[in-house]
């Protein structure tokens, strides 16, 4: 590295006057120049692309060209960061409008529960037709299809996590902000996205891992008789599986690693490092965490100029005589009327008995209940295989987990290992055990179960690794002291400490394997195809049947029985480690 | 500032307070009155001190004048206008500071110019001259987490003073600093007020600590308890600066402790608990802390009988400390306060001369027959077969009287000293109540 002192740039005098830091750009603003530059021609070619009509599909296929890899790999990315910009747009609205209204709360906080329950890719199904007809003849409807296939994977857990920040701004400075009658903008910048920025940051991050995933498998849809292949990994990787083509299917996974390197360096590890400040403490921390492209920024000699530059937008906008940059008028104090609670609650309960009564014609006239016991009893199985394969993740991942977090400088290593590892879509490389599997003769019913686990597995080890770590010394001083020894040293100390973590760890797998068991429980290798009884596999074939009465039973069964999961196993459970367990 | 301009009543009046009210519904039982038809006004060029024990409603008081909280009856007035939200003409410095930890000090400081809509050259002079004048310079560019309290204040004063408010409202500005810090940035701010060099006309001071009182304000204005009322009003007219060791000074402090302690209705030997019966709001005061006043008052150079303000001296507690526990030795009998002093009674010598297990016997006794929801818990737990009872069930009695919090409170502390004094047991996963001791 060139330059590493951080103030050397300040130290320069500048005859022209401009002050301390010199306008001439350094070789930080030439590197962050030229990234700039490269993102926004790479966005421009993407968003043509898309923009490009239909027949461009058609005669321009998806090849499995080496030279062409890179441009998919691109187009894969900009989904991703199309969904997540739309995730972002739809937590800022809906979660401030659940926190600012208890009306709106009553509808939203229940619809966010239901809908991260359901599996994603059920929505592929009905979303595909609908864009596919919004957009006539151009490429855009099965691109925002996609994207809003993975926009169903980000949102919800994002607005949650905002509007919990959004309810839980501590007092003193909700009343500075009333006291001094910060105008809504100026209150949503200053106050409310700093506060919940953390939060928010992270669960970003999670989406964006859990995401790959989706833009993997939304790509090339199948459904009934529409099919779409829209130029990305994703299809690659179908194209691949369909010719059999092992070489290609590692390209892609080396592609795939690729990528999310690059995502993580490049963008999450400058934004983490720079949200270090939103942390709400008052004290300063020991450790903080860096990032190469973030130092480059801070020594970067246009950025002082950048930030005025944007600061001075910004106060334009809060300047501008709009009803959200102007100073609230008087403050309506005193409960909300109750009546109108009352109205809003019998107008939501009427609409509800309405969508039942509909519900219930539609179900009548395609469904019996032959096709409810079925599909519970594929539940059942697939419910059986999540809970299996969480304990035996448990049962490998844990030991090693906490081995990990209790030796600090091999967690600080391994930690950001198994946090690229989550990120891995895994169904990258399910071609590779399905060739693992056929060739082996084995049981597709019990052998392709653990690819609903493979990608998920990781939430339980990083989440046991933070766990692992936060075990305060002096408890570990302890246990050393008193010579605890192995069995008893597991009960007293390290379950209970890592266990509000773990059970985040595996609340999120299993979440993610019941997603998952939609791809993995019918996979197929070229003309060969293995198929594991399940939902998963019940919803996967009705979907590319075109079957919609069966997709709408089978996510609603999924939705249920992930939901109900959630009640009677993880709630409680993370309510026990939180309450008696908590270490403070 | 001098106490002696010729300018009439009307003229000085500059905030008035005129009969206010302030009652917290409740969902369910009767609602809680907090502040009781309360009347005051603060002049211009003056200093004054809302004087009172935590929970007397001054708090609550400065927030309506604040404009953060509506009053239920009675109006306020600033400069002649009648107080209904926020207005610039107010400004609050916070006991936490409410600093926000993602700006720097320069732009917490320019907060309150930003939301009143003054362009960025305007509002970057003017935070810089309030900088300045707070003593601040240098730390322009600082995260407040990097600063120490002393300095967070300063910047919160800052912040307050920059919008050129008419009335400055403190509110417990100096209770989260230690000592000397507080008695620098006291002294400062009270230099700068003399001098003349802030931009406001009144201050009103909230603080629960009399000496604080005594050193700042030209009036102090102290609060009864339940429901929160002026129960008297003392004009400090000693020149500035003061000085603690003063005989004057001793004397004020000596005189505001006894207005304190005094109890100005007949019903008083309960001392200044919130509610009767079970629905008594117990403090939060652990069974280590009543045991340890008891022997610090009984110890030698007290011997049974001790004023307040040289024990809180000698225990370096401040009067929100240590009254509840005094309080609480009320209740139970083991001592009774009053004019200023603390008096051991008989079993409150007994008890310190106990060894640790009739110690706990007569508590418990005592716990029994003075503490109405001690005595009702474990006559609940003996009448059922089975000896439990969960403590939602209590917490729901309470809560038709007080609010959840406080009811939270109030269980915890009978909690903890029905555990000390064996009377019942507790499991706190399960929440039973029970009469089966561990142990």
């Amino acid at each position: 590295m060139l330059v590493s002192r951080p103030d050397r740039g300040r130290r320069t005098t500048t005859p022209l006057g401009v002050g301390g830091t010199g306008f001439w750009p350094n070789l930080y603003d030439a590197a962050i120049f030229l990234l700039v530059v490269g993102v926004f021609v790479l966005v421009a070619h993407g968003f043509r692309e898309m923009n490009a009509p239909a027949t461009q599909l058609a005669t321009a296929p998806v090849t499995l060209d080496v030279a062409r890899l890179p441009e998919y790999a691109l187009r894969t990315t900009l989904r991703m960061f199309a969904a997540i910009v739309a995730s972002l747009v739809f937590t800022f609205v809906i979660a401030t409008l659940a926190a600012r209204s208890r009306k709106a709360e009553l509808v939203i906080l229940p619809a966010l529960d239901i809908l991260q329950s359901v599996p994603v890719l059920g929505f592929l199904t009905f979303t595909v037709t609908f864009f596919l007809q919004l957009f006539p003849g151009s490429v855009m409807g099965a691109e925002c299809a996609a994207i809003f296939a993975i926009f169903t994977a980000q949102a919800w857990n994002m607005a949650f996590s905002f509007y919990q920040s959004l309810r839980t701004v501590p007092r003193d400075l909700d009343e500075v902000a009333r006291h001094y009658r910060f105008s809504p903008w100026l209150r949503f910048w200053r106050l409310d996205v700093p506060f919940a920025a953390p939060g928010l940051i992270w669960n970003t991050m999670m989406s964006m891992s859990g995401g790959w995933f989706f833009v993997v498998a939304s790509e090339a849809i199948t459904v009934g008789n529409t099919t779409v292949m829209l130029p990305g990994i994703g299809s690659w990787l179908a194209l691949a599986i369909e010719a059999r083509d092992i070489d290609a299917v590692l390209l892609a996974i080396a592609m795939m690693a690729a990528v999310i390197l690059a995502y993580d360096q490049l963008i999450f590890r400058p934004i983490v490092a720079w949200a270090d400040k939103f942390r709400f403490e008052q004290t300063a921390a020991d450790s903080q965490p860096h990032s190469w492209v973030y130092d480059f920024w801070r020594r970067s000699r246009l950025r002082p100029h950048l930030v005025r530059a944007v600061g001075w937008g910004a106060d334009r906008i809060a300047l501008l005589p709009t009803p959200l940059t102007r100073p609230p008028a008087r403050p309506k104090f005193g409960a909300p009327s109750r009546t109108g609670e009352r109205i809003w609650i019998a107008v939501l309960a009427l609409l509800a008995g309405y969508a039942l009564w509909q519900i219930a014609m539609y179900a009548r006239t395609t469904l019996g209940f032959a096709d409810l016991r079925i599909a519970v009893f594929d539940g059942l199985l697939t419910l059986t295989r999540v809970l299996v394969l969480i304990a035996l993740a448990s049962l490998v991942w844990v030991p090693i987990g906490v081995w990990i977090g209790l030796r600090p400088r091999l967690a600080t290593t391994l930690q950001p290992v198994a946090q690229f590892l989550a990120a891995f879509p895994a169904n990258v490389v399910f071609p590779v055990a399905v060739v693992a599997i056929v060739s082996l003769r084995l049981d597709p019913n019990i052998w392709l179960s653990p690819l609903m686990i493979l990608g998920t597995q990781w939430y339980i080890l990083f989440n046991v690794i933070a766990g692992a770590s936060a075990i305060p010394t002096d408890l570990r001083d302890v246990s050393a002291l008193f010579r605890l020894r192995s069995w008893a040293w597991w009960r007293k100390v390290a379950v209970p400490s890592i266990l509000p973590y773990y059970v985040t760890g595996a609340l999120t797998a299993a979440g993610g394997s019941w997603n998952a068991s939609i791809v993995a429980e019918v996979v197929s290798w070229g003309d060969t195809h293995l198929r594991a009884e399940g939902l998963g596999a019940y919803i996967a074939e009705a979907t590319t049947a075109g079957d919609y009465p069966r997709v709408v039973l089978g996510i609603v069964v999924m939705a249920a029985m992930v939901t109900t999961c959630n009640r009677i196993l993880w709630r409680p459970l993370y309510r026990l480690a939180e309450n008696r367990y908590r270490l403070e | 500032m001098d106490a002696t301009t010729t300018l009439s009543a009307a003229d000085r009046t500059l905030v008035s307070v005129d009969r206010v009210r302030k009652v917290y519904p409740k969902g369910s039982g009767e609602d809680v009155l907090v502040l009781d038809d309360v009347c005051l006004t603060l002049g211009r060029n003056e200093i004054v001190s809302f004087l009172g024990r935590s929970g007397c409603g001054k708090t609550t008081l400065l927030r309506i004048l604040a404009g953060l909280m509506p009053a239920t009856g009675g109006e306020v007035r600033i400069a002649g206008r009648s107080v209904v939200g926020p207005s610039p003409e107010v400004a609050m410095v916070f006991q936490s500071f409410a600093l926000f930890p993602w700006l720097t000090v320069l732009q917490n400081v320019e907060i309150g110019l930003e939301a009143q809509g003054v362009g960025p050259a305007e509002r970057h002079r003017r935070a810089l001259a309030a900088i300045d004048l707070i003593g601040l310079d240098g730390y322009e560019s600082a995260y407040p987490k990097e600063l120490s309290g002393g300095m967070r204040q300063r910047v919160g004063i800052a912040r307050a003073v920059v919008v050129q408010p008419t009335v400055l409202l403190m509110d417990e500005a100096f209770s989260a600093l230690d000592v000397l810090t507080a008695e620098t940035l006291r002294t400062d701010l009270l230099d700068l007020w003399i001098e003349g060099r802030l931009p406001i006309s009144a201050i009103a001071v909230v603080t629960h600590n009399i000496e604080e009182a005594v050193l700042l304000s030209d009036r102090v204005l102290v609060f009864s308890s339940n429901p929160g009322r002026v129960a008297a009003e003392i004009k400090i007219d000693l020149p500035h600066p003061r000085n603690r060791l003063d005989p004057a000074f001793r004397a004020l402090v000596e005189s505001l402790y006894a207005t304190m302690t005094a109890r100005p209705d007949g019903k008083a030997s309960q001392g200044h608990f919130f509610g009767t019966g079970i629905a008594m709001l117990l403090p939060r005061v652990s069974p280590n802390m009543i045991a340890g006043l008891m022997e610090a008052v009984a110890a030698a150079p007290h011997d049974g009988h001790a004023g307040l303000p040289e024990l809180a001296g000698d225990l370096h507690m401040e009067v929100d400390d240590l009254f509840p526990v005094a309080e609480v030795l009320q209740l139970l009998r083991f001592a009774e306060l009053g004019d200023g002093d603390i008096r051991l009674t008989e079993p409150g010598r007994q008890f310190v001369g106990f060894e640790p297990d009739a110690r706990k016997k007569l508590f418990a006794q005592h716990l029994l027959n003075y503490v109405p929801l001690a005595a009702h818990v474990r006559r609940v737990l003996d009448e059922r077969p089975t000896h439990r009872a969960p403590a939602s069930r209590f917490r729901d009695e309470l809560e038709d009287h007080m609010s959840a919090s406080f009811a939270e409170q109030t269980m915890r502390t009978a909690t903890s000293w029905g555990r000390f004094g064996e009377v019942f047991a507790y499991d706190e996963v399960s929440g039973v109540f029970s009469l089966d001791n561990p142990g």
